[in-house]
């Protein structure tokens, strides 16, 4: 008997229809703005990560002998923070500046600076300004780049990218609770009679918005799983387009297996949001029943 | 079981329906309703099954006062209420069985006590042999009988029928009414609205004559019934 069959014949409900496709379309939209905004945030830690513990120290063309350098490294790995200074060959910097400046010019004799890498212990703040003056003072013109003016602005850029794709999500799940309200709004209506009958029978406000819980939570589901699938399909797509791209200059397009897993956060929240919401909606309007 | 005191009822700010409406129900006692059209009858019964709150007066039922009992335990009063309404209400994607087996399913009654009590309750009123059939595809007398069945299955203490007899041809109407007095007989106190005169002359008891929302109770002699 009844075989999980609801009391209400919501399958005649032409309102409910629409359901599944609107939470589609937001779980699909909340799944893309969610995959955008973890890129950004885990772009935003490895450049924290690796540049934070870092600083380059450039010793002016004219003054970059052995001997200014071998002081300097030296003064260096005595300044308390420091794990590591060791000179950066000139293969390496040359490397660095041949995208930007051409393999000729710096043949041509252009006077490029020395660099010296400075890695810091974990968590060692070292003041860059109090650094470059005493390093300036034993070798004049040494200059220290703790690559914070840029960082930090990058960063600055990255966090608001990254809340502005969390405000975007929160307008999406605000979206899908309107949606859910005025479909359980309009099962209300079109079955006004029936829930009328089951109120005078007795049943509590809690049995027949279950009802309206689980029609919801059903619909939900079928447009989650839709949706889901085709932001995966299209994250894939762009996972897939950006490998083939190499460029210092864009993060990494790509999810890690965590964070492909956090993505069902999306339509899971979905689903909850579309029962919690006709349920609140159904004791709302139940309420005013004697 | 059931009374009520200088009862009033309008809707919105309309004129009042209902004007100091008082009676008494007795345990086990068996009552028509009756009036003209309009006279307030939908509203009367509407108001002992706890489908309205009176604008003014008192309502008791099985010992509560209604306007003094909170929301959350309405629902367990209106279970010892059954109603039969005059246009059955049946839910008609549902077959008979599970029409019938609401009320146990929504008192949260097990699935095996239903299964049980509904077969023999639908067998009893004589339908054993349409118990899957969906309310589409039964006559009009079969359908009464499916949401007789649908007000006694929790064995109310009190059973509202509005014009129960009105769809249906005299004979079913007789049958009908045997069905109630059986019921009264096992202990249920019964209220029947109706506008046939035959029927209260028939059965002669006690009668609640609605009259432009003012309520006489009254007696009438009954005919002898073969």
């Amino acid at each position: 008997m009844f075989a999980g069959r609801s009391d209400l014949p919501f399958e005649r409900d032409q309102s409910t229809r629409f359901l599944p496709w609107i939470v589609a379309l937001m779980v699909f939209l909340g799944a893309l703005m969610f995959a955008g905004a973890l890129v950004v945030s885990s772009t935003i830690s490895s450049w924290d990560s690796t540049l934070t513990g870092r600083m380059t120290v450039q010793v002016p063309h004219a003054a970059a002998d052995d001997a200014a350098i071998d002081k300097l490294v030296a003064m260096l790995r005595e300044t308390s923070g420091v794990a590591r200074a060791a000179p950066v060959p000139d293969d390496i910097v040359r490397d660095l500046l041949a995208p930007w400046l051409g393999e000729g010019a710096i043949d041509a004799g252009l006077p490029v600076p020395a660099l010296i890498d400075v890695e810091l212990a974990p968590g060692a703040r070292v003041n860059a300004a109090l650094l470059a003056a005493r390093l300036s003072d034993a070798i004049p013109g040494t200059a220290v780049d703790d690559h914070r003016a840029w960082l930090s602005a990058l960063i600055d850029l990255g966090r608001a990218v990254e809340f502005l794709a969390y405000a975007i999500l929160a307008l999406i799940a605000s979206a899908a609770v309107i949606a859910v309200v005025f479909t359980t709004r309009s099962g209300l209506a079109v079955h006004a009679t029936i829930i009328e009958l089951l109120h005078q029978m007795g049943a509590q406000d809690r049995y027949i918005a279950g009802q309206f819980q689980l029609q919801a939570m059903m619909l939900a589901a079928r447009g989650g799983v839709a949706g889901a699938a085709a932001a995966a399909g299209v994250l894939f797509a762009i996972g897939w387009l950006a490998r083939g791209i190499d460029s210092a200059f864009l993060p990494e397009i790509s999810l890690s297996p965590f964070e492909w897993i956090a993505l069902l956060i999306v339509p899971g929240t979905a689903i909850v949001i579309a029962m919690l919401t006709a349920r609140l909606t159904v004791l709302r309007a139940l309420a005013r029943m004697p | 079981m059931l009374r009520f005191e200088n009862v009033g009822m309008r809707y919105g700010i309309g004129p009042e329906v209902l004007r100091d409406v008082s009676f008494s129900l007795a345990p086990g006692s068996f009552h028509f309703l009756t009036g003209a059209s309009g006279a307030g009858k939908t509203t009367l019964l509407k108001l002992m099954y706890l489908a309205l709150r009176p604008t003014r007066g008192l309502i008791h039922l099985l010992g509560r006062d209604i306007s003094m009992t909170p929301r959350h335990e309405l629902p367990a009063l209106r279970r010892q209420v059954g109603v039969v309404f005059q246009d059955f209400r049946l839910i008609d994607h549902l077959s008979a069985v599970e029409n019938v087996a609401m009320p146990l399913r929504v008192s949260g009654v097990l699935h095996a006590e239903v299964d049980a009590h509904v077969r023999e309750l639908l067998s009893w009123v004589g339908l054993g042999d349409r118990l899957d059939a969906r309310p589409s595809t039964l006559s009009g007398g079969q359908q009464q009988r499916v949401a007789i069945a649908r007000a006694v299955i929790n064995r109310p203490r009190l059973l509202l029928a509005d014009e129960p007899t009105g769809n249906v041809d005299d004979r079913i109407a007789l049958r009908l009414m045997h069905l109630f007095e059986e019921l009264n007989k096992t202990g249920t106190t019964v209220v029947i609205a109706t506008h046939s005169n035959a029927l209260l002359e028939e059965f002669g008891h006690p009668v609640l004559q609605l009259d432009d929302g003012e309520l006489d109770v009254r007696r009438t002699p009954s005919r002898s019934r073969s």
